[in-house]
C-alpha cells in the first residue's frame, strides 16, 4: 500500500491518454460482454436441453411433418417414459415485427416433458378446459403487456390470412433465468379443427422423454429404425443435438463470434501495449532514480504492471457495467428474435479475467525493458 | 582526511584501488579510468574536476554502486562493493549513497514530500516515522513549507533543494553530487552549494562532488582534478587537507 501514490500518480500522468486506455477496454470489454451473450442465446437450447429428452424430426428436413400416428409406435420402445408432440404455427401479433415462437402442443404431456418450464395448477386447469386457450412465456406477456385473461389474435399465413384468436390463461415461467421464457403454447384440437384437410393428423417433432440419458443411444437406433422404409422416415438425435443442428442453420455462428472477439482484443492488446511501452519509455530518468536509489528490479516491473493492470481492471468494469445496463434494452428492441439475453457471472468473471490478461501482456514487455535497463545508460539519454 | 594514495596503508571512509574503467566501442578499448587510487574519510568534503570525457561522471556512478569496474576495488565503511551482485548492490545503495544530479530528477507527478519520501519506502518505517523523516529533511534544506508542492510550481533552486533532501532523508553514509549547480543561475547555485556546506560541517555529512565550476570546488576541502583517467592534481579547497601524490 505504501506505494500506492506512486502507482497512482504514475496513472494519471497524462489524463487523455489514460480516459482513451480505458476507453478502449471499456468498448472491447462491452463487445466481448455483448458477442457473449449473443454466442449465449444461439447456444441456449443446447445448454438448457435436457440430458433425457430426445428430438424426432422427419429425416429430409424439420420443416417436412411426420404423422401423429407414430406417437403410440415411440411410446411403445421399452425406455421411452413419455412423448410429447409440438408444430411450428409462424404467427405475428398485430404486425410483422411482433415475431415470437409459437408452438401446437399436446396438452397431455407438455408439463411432464418441459418440467423446468413451470405454470400454475389453477393456470394449466384452466388452459386445458379452454379449446381456445393458450399460455404464453413471461417474456413475451411482459413485451407485449398482456395478462391472463386478455384476448390474443395472432396472424398466420401459413394455414390461412385469417387472425387466431386465442384466450390468454396462464402465463409460464422457466425455472432458470437461462430457460426460455418466449414461447406461446396453444391446443392441438384446436389447431386440428382450423387447419386444412392436408395438414391434419401431422406433427411438426416429437420430443420423447426417457427413462435413463443412458439409453439416448439405443433409443434413437430403435425410433429410426422403427419408421425406417416408411414414407415418414425419422431422424432422432439427442435434444442438445437438436439445438446445435438448429444454430448450424444459421452459419458458423460460434466460430463468427470468436474470430471478431479475437480481433478485439489483439487490437486491445496492440494498443494498450503501445501506450504502456511510450508511457514507460516517457519517464526513463525516473525509473532510472528509484533504481539508483534503491528500488529493486521486480519492483520495478511489479510498478509498471501494477498500472496496466489496473487500467486494465477499470477499463473492464467500465466495460462490464455498461453492458449490464444496455444488453437487456439491446435485447428488448431485438424484438424477441434471439431468447433472453443474459450477462451470466461466469461472463463477467471471463470478461474480467481476459481484461487482465490483456493487462499483464500490455504491461510485461515494457516492465521487462525498465527492468533491464541500466542506470548509467538510461542518465546518459535523459 | 581526503588524500590521493598510493601507499594502500589507509582505513579512510571510502578506499579505492587500482580502479580502471575501460569500454570497449567498435572493437577498440577506451580506457576511462586507469589506475586509481583514492581514500575519503567521514566528513570530507572532495570536488572533481576535468574536461568532458576524463572519467568524472564514471568514477562517480563506481563510487555510487552504479556501474562497475574493469578492474579494481571500491570499499566503503568496510563493505567491498566492487563484487556484488545486482541486486546487493541496489541494496547497499539503498542504505548508502544519497544522489544528486544536475537536473534535480524529481518525479514530476509527486509531490515534494512524496519524492523525498521515496527512499523510505524500502524501509521499515512507518508511515509516521516516515512522514517525521521527511518533515526534518525538508526543514534542513529550508523547504518545510513546500512540502505538498509539485516539482513544476518550485523553482530550479528549489527543486535542487528538494534532490538534496531525498538524498539525505535515508541518512546515508555518503553523498554523491552531479553538477549540482549545473542548471542553477549563481545566487540559487551559491545557496545550493552553502546548503552542502552546512551538510558537512553541522550535519558531518561525507560528500563527492562532480563540477564544472572553479568557484563551486574551491568552497570543498579538496578538489581532485581528473586527466584522461588519472587523479593528476590535488588543490586544497576552503579547509586545510593533505593530499598524497597522484597516481
Amino acid at each position: 500500500m505504501k506505494f500506492s501514490a506512486l502507482i497512482f500518480s504514475n496513472l494519471f500522468r497524462k489524463k487523455v491518454r489514460l480516459i482513451l486506455t480505458l476507453g478502449s477496454f471499456a468498448v472491447a470489454l462491452f463487445l466481448f460482454a455483448f458477442l457473449a451473450v449473443v454466442k449465449d442465446a444461439f447456444n441456449r437450447g443446447g445448454t438448457v436441453a435436457s440430458a433425457n429428452r430426445l428430438v424426432t424430426i422427419n429425416r429430409v428436413s424439420i420443416i417436412q411433418p411426420i404423422p401423429l400416428s407414430y406417437r403410440d409406435k415411440i411410446l411403445r420402445i421399452p425406455g421411452v417414459q413419455r412423448v410429447t408432440f409440438d408444430n411450428w404455427f409462424g404467427g405475428v401479433y398485430q404486425e410483422e415485427k411482433n415475431f415470437f415462437p409459437q408452438f401446437v402442443i399436446d396438452p397431455e404431456n407438455q408439463r411432464q416433458v418441459f418440467s423446468e418450464l413451470l405454470v400454475s395448477d389453477d393456470q394449466w386447469n384452466a388452459f386445458l378446459k379452454d379449446r381456445q386457450g393458450a399460455i404464453a412465456g413471461a417474456g413475451t406477456a411482459k413485451r407485449f403487456g398482456w395478462k391472463v385473461g386478455d384476448r390474443i389474435p395472432i396472424k398466420n399465413s401459413i394455414y390461412g390470412s385469417d387472425a387466431w384468436e386465442f384466450n390468454l390463461d396462464g402465463i409460464y415461467h422457466g425455472r432458470t433465468a437461462q430457460d426460455d421464457e418466449t414461447q406461446f403454447w396453444f391446443q392441438w384440437d384446436y389447431f386440428e379443427e382450423r387447419v386444412p384437410d392436408r395438414n391434419k393428423g401431422q406433427v411438426g417433432w416429437y420430443t420423447v422423454k426417457l427413462d435413463s440419458p443412458d439409453d439416448a443411444v439405443r433409443i434413437s437406433k430403435a425410433i429410426d429404425d422403427e419408421f425406417a422404409n416408411s414414407p415418414y422416415e425419422t431422424k432422432t438425435e439427442t435434444e442438445s443435438a437438436f439445438a446445435a443442428g438448429w444454430v448450424k442453420q444459421f452459419g458458423n455462428i460460434e466460430f463468427l463470434i470468436l474470430a471478431i472477439g479475437s480481433v478485439v482484443f489483439f487490437t486491445l492488446l496492440l494498443v494498450t501495449g503501445n501506450t504502456m511501452a511510450i508511457s514507460v519509455r516517457e519517464r526513463t530518468g525516473e525509473l532510472a532514480i528509484l533504481k539508483a536509489i534503491g528500488f529493486k528490479n521486480g519492483s520495478i516491473l511489479l510498478f509498471i504492471l501494477a498500472e496496466s493492470l489496473t487500467i486494465a481492471l477499470i477499463g473492464g468494469l467500465a466495460g462490464l457495467g455498461l453492458a449490464l445496463a444496455a444488453i437487456p434494452v439491446m435485447g428488448a428492441a431485438l424484438n424477441g428474435l434471439l431468447p433472453n439475453l443474459i450477462i451470466s457471472k461466469s461472463m463477467l468473471a471471463t470478461g474480467i479475467g481476459f481484461a487482465l490478461l490483456v493487462g499483464a501482456a500490455s504491461g510485461i514487455l515494457p516492465g521487462i525493458g525498465a527492468m533491464r535497463l541500466r542506470v548509467v545508460e538510461a542518465f546518459r539519454k535523459v | 582526511m581526503v588524500s590521493v594514495n598510493t601507499s594502500g596503508n589507509s582505513t579512510g571512509l571510502i578506499q579505492v584501488r587500482g580502479l580502471d574503467k575501460t569500454y570497449k566501442r567498435g572493437g577498440e578499448a577506451i580506457h576511462v579510468l586507469q589506475g586509481l587510487n583514492l581514500d575519503v574519510d567521514k566528513g570530507d568534503f572532495v570536488a572533481f574536476m576535468g574536461p568532458s570525457g576524463s572519467g568524472k561522471s564514471t568514477l562517480l556512478n563506481l563510487l555510487g554502486g552504479l556501474d562497475v569496474p574493469t578492474s579494481g576495488t571500491i570499499s566503503v565503511a568496510g563493505d567491498e562493493i566492487t563484487h556484488m551482485s545486482s541486486g546487493k548492490l541496489t541494496e547497499w545503495r539503498a542504505r548508502h549513497v544519497g544522489f544528486v544530479f544536475q537536473m534535480y530528477n524529481l518525479v514530476p507527478v509527486l509531490t515534494a514530500f512524496q519524492n523525498v519520501e521515496l527512499p523510505l519506502l524500502l524501509t521499515s518505517l512507518s508511515r509516521s516515522q516516515r512522514r517525521e523523516h521527511v518533515e526534518a529533511a525538508l526543514s534542513i534544506v529550508g523547504l518545510p513549507d513546500r512540502s505538498r508542492h509539485f516539482p513544476r510550481q518550485l523553482s530550479g533552486g528549489q527543486e535542487q533543494r528538494v534532490a538534496i533532501a531525498r538524498a539525505i532523508v535515508s541518512d546515508p553514509t555518503f553523498l554523491l553530487c552531479d553538477e549540482p549547480t549545473g542548471d542553477l543561475d549563481r545566487k540559487s547555485a551559491d545557496e545550493i552549494m552553502a546548503l552542502i556546506e552546512e551538510l558537512v560541517d553541522k550535519h558531518n555529512k561525507t560528500v563527492l562532488m562532480v563540477t564544472h565550476d572553479p568557484l563551486v570546488a574551491a568552497r570543498s576541502h579538496m578538489t581532485l582534478h581528473l586527466e584522461k583517467g588519472a587523479l593528476v592534481e590535488g588543490s586544497k579547497g576552503r579547509q586545510d587537507v593533505s593530499a598524497g601524490g597522484a597516481s
